[in-house]
């Protein structure tokens, strides 16, 4: 009966052992991804040289994704563009993320009424639509990288404070936090040593995922032209400046795009695997 | 705890949030860089007289925790000032572009629920599921104006079936409301699986089944209704999305509407327009959240005790 019990009921176990060619495709796309963030150079040639003599020319064996309105060649600035929006993404990511522990555990941690004017904040920053909190934070600090780096940290904070928190609330009840206490150990020590390391575990794996939206928004405002101004190759300043040249020149915006969607469906894709793994779970 | 004070309590709580909303919007305005007289003047003659005009007729003399609460009480009565930049109500600036975004966002969600559940129900078989889960990932995570403008350049530049831009007739709301809406398909499709999955395996499932009822009907008359829940409190979060996306859907295929109001005042510095649009929206996701609790009471019963 024991042996009954420890089967899986469903089958679903039988997952853990099925090949997932999606996911080496994924970490594979993002290695290249991150050798054009590092040595951009290696891939392309100058994403700002102007060919005034092919313009818009389809993609061939030179322009593997066509050229531009201006004859750039859109891979060389596919290429280059990665360094520009993933260092977007990533640096609000990480302004989400940190912010994000500390009013958690302030929140987590606190005295009970400084834990309900932190979750009520975080309701009612919820309540606004990422891409409009954005904009908001945008129409105040004025349009730029950085601001958009930090409007789309600012708009991402509520969501990984909500999960700290609500992580430091099982931590702080678990049976070692009370054996800590026992034995005498200090409030900071406490924090640090005890409740700190159990809260940040789940945060990298989310962080993959959110990552992946961080490069979404950031495309979507950079699209709307508040973000990195042109010539800079941004991936979302690239799809606005084809859309104007779609009904002659798909492959102008088409492409770029693709990479961005490539880019975004394999962060998330390695985020939840990674999810799955972290829980135990494999459904 | 009776069902009266359960309702009680959600409207409440919505109000709250939706006063915390307001006020986050109007530290916003506070925020918001240079003078407010010098917003207000622009480009227009400036000198001390003028100055002393502006702020009598802004009533800017007043002070901040005064203008704050006038701020509310007018917010409640649906008066959000005026624009600065166009020297006009914002409620008549706003409202005007109310309706086709709203259009949008209801056509687009209403195709998404529906394709949503299609695609949760139809397809149970193991291989299918596979290719529909991997499909919903990918609808998930391509960025709205990429999907718009592959639509826009399949239908409307090579087979011409749909226009290009604007917002005539059905025709033109296609497209954009597809686009708008998958991205929501795909998340309600998962959470529904998943909702199924789960109700399916519950005692319920294998009494129905017990009772000879085909395993369709199992699906559509027993199983859907608990997985119906998480997607329904989705909604409020579903709208979130439809209005933010609506945004980047309008400048893809160049449609009136609040995004574009949003974006135009975003990039000329009109901050009351600006925080209309946001409070607007802060306000559709508080009563559609609400709205969405209380149909998980009226779902739920056991939801009705806690």
């Amino acid at each position: 009966m024991t042996l009954a019990l420890t089967r899986p009921v469903t089958g679903r176990l039988r997952l853990r052992t099925r090949p997932r060619p999606g996911l080496a495709v994924a970490a594979v796309f993002l290695a290249l991804i991150l050798t054009a963030v590092a040595w951009p150079s290696l891939f392309g040639g100058d994403p700002l040289a102007a060919d005034p003599l092919n313009v818009l020319q389809a993609p061939s064996a030179r322009h593997w994704f066509g050229t531009d309105q201006l004859g750039r060649d859109v891979f060389d600035r596919v290429v280059h563009g990665a360094r520009h929006s993933l260092s977007i993404g990533v640096a609000a990511t990480l302004i989400a993320t940190s912010t994000g522990i500390l009013l958690g555990l302030l929140a987590g941690l606190g005295h009970r009424y400084a834990d309900e004017a932190f979750s009520r904040t975080f309701d009612a920053l919820s309540a606004f639509p990422i891409v409009l909190l954005a904009l908001l934070f945008i129409a105040v600090a004025g349009t730029g990288t950085t601001s958009l780096i930090v409007a789309i940290g600012v708009a991402l904070t509520p969501h990984y404070a909500r999960v700290v928190r609500a992580q430091t609330f099982v931590v702080r009840r678990a049976a070692y936090v009370t054996h800590a206490v026992a034995f005498g150990a200090s409030r900071p020590r406490l924090v640090v040593r005890h409740v700190l390391p159990n809260v940040l575990g789940p945060i990298p794996v989310i962080a993959v995922i959110g990552l992946g939206e961080a490069v979404l928004i950031a495309a979507g405002l950079s699209f709307l032209g508040l973000g990195p101004q042109p010539p800079s190759p941004e991936w979302g300043a690239m799809l606005s400046e084809g859309r104007g040249y779609l009904h002659i020149a798909w492959w102008a915006s088409v492409l770029p795009g693709l990479v961005v969607t490539a880019t975004i469906i394999s962060l998330t894709a390695l985020g939840r695997h990674f999810q799955r793994r972290f829980e135990g779970r494999t459904a | 705890m009776s069902v009266a004070s359960a309702v009680l309590r959600r409207v409440a709580a919505g109000i709250v949030v939706l006063w915390a909303a307001a006020t986050a919007a109007y530290l916003a305005l506070l925020a918001a860089p240079g003078d407010m007289v010098d917003s207000i003047i622009g480009d227009g003659a400036d000198t001390p007289q003028i100055r002393a005009e502006v702020i009598a007729e802004w009533r800017l003399d007043r002070p901040a925790l005064v203008q704050y609460l006038d701020y509310l009480w007018r917010a409640v009565q649906g008066d959000l000032g005026r624009s600065y930049l166009l020297q006009r109500p914002v409620a008549d600036v706003v409202g005007a572009q109310v309706w086709p975004t709203l259009k949008l966002a209801i056509a687009a969600a209403v195709f998404g629920s529906l394709l949503a559940v299609i695609l949760a129900v139809a397809i149970r078989r193991p291989w299918a599921r596979r290719f529909s889960s991997t499909a919903e990932l990918v609808m998930v995570s391509t960025p709205p104006f990429l999907i718009g403008i592959v639509l826009l350049s399949v239908f409307s530049f090579q087979f011409g079936l749909f226009p290009v831009s604007g917002d005539r007739g059905f025709a033109a709301l296609v497209l954009p409301a597809v686009t708008l809406g998958l991205p929501i398909a795909g998340l309600l499709a998962q959470v529904l699986r998943d909702g199924l999955d789960r109700a399916l395996d519950e005692p319920f499932a294998v009494t129905a089944r017990a009772r000879g009822l085909r395993e369709r009907s199992v699906l559509a008359r027993h199983a859907l209704r608990h997985a119906l829940l998480p997607a329904v409190a989705l909604a409020g979060w579903t709208f979130g999305v439809l209005i933010g996306g609506s945004v980047i859907i309008e400048q893809v295929f160049g449609r009136p509407g609040l995004g574009q109001v949003a974006l135009q005042a975003v990039s000329a510095g009109d901050m009351p327009v600006v925080i209309a649009v946001v409070v607007l929206a802060a306000t559709v996701f508080v009563v559609v959240n609400t709205l969405a609790d209380l149909a998980g009471l009226l779902i739920d019963p056991r939801l009705r005790r806690s």
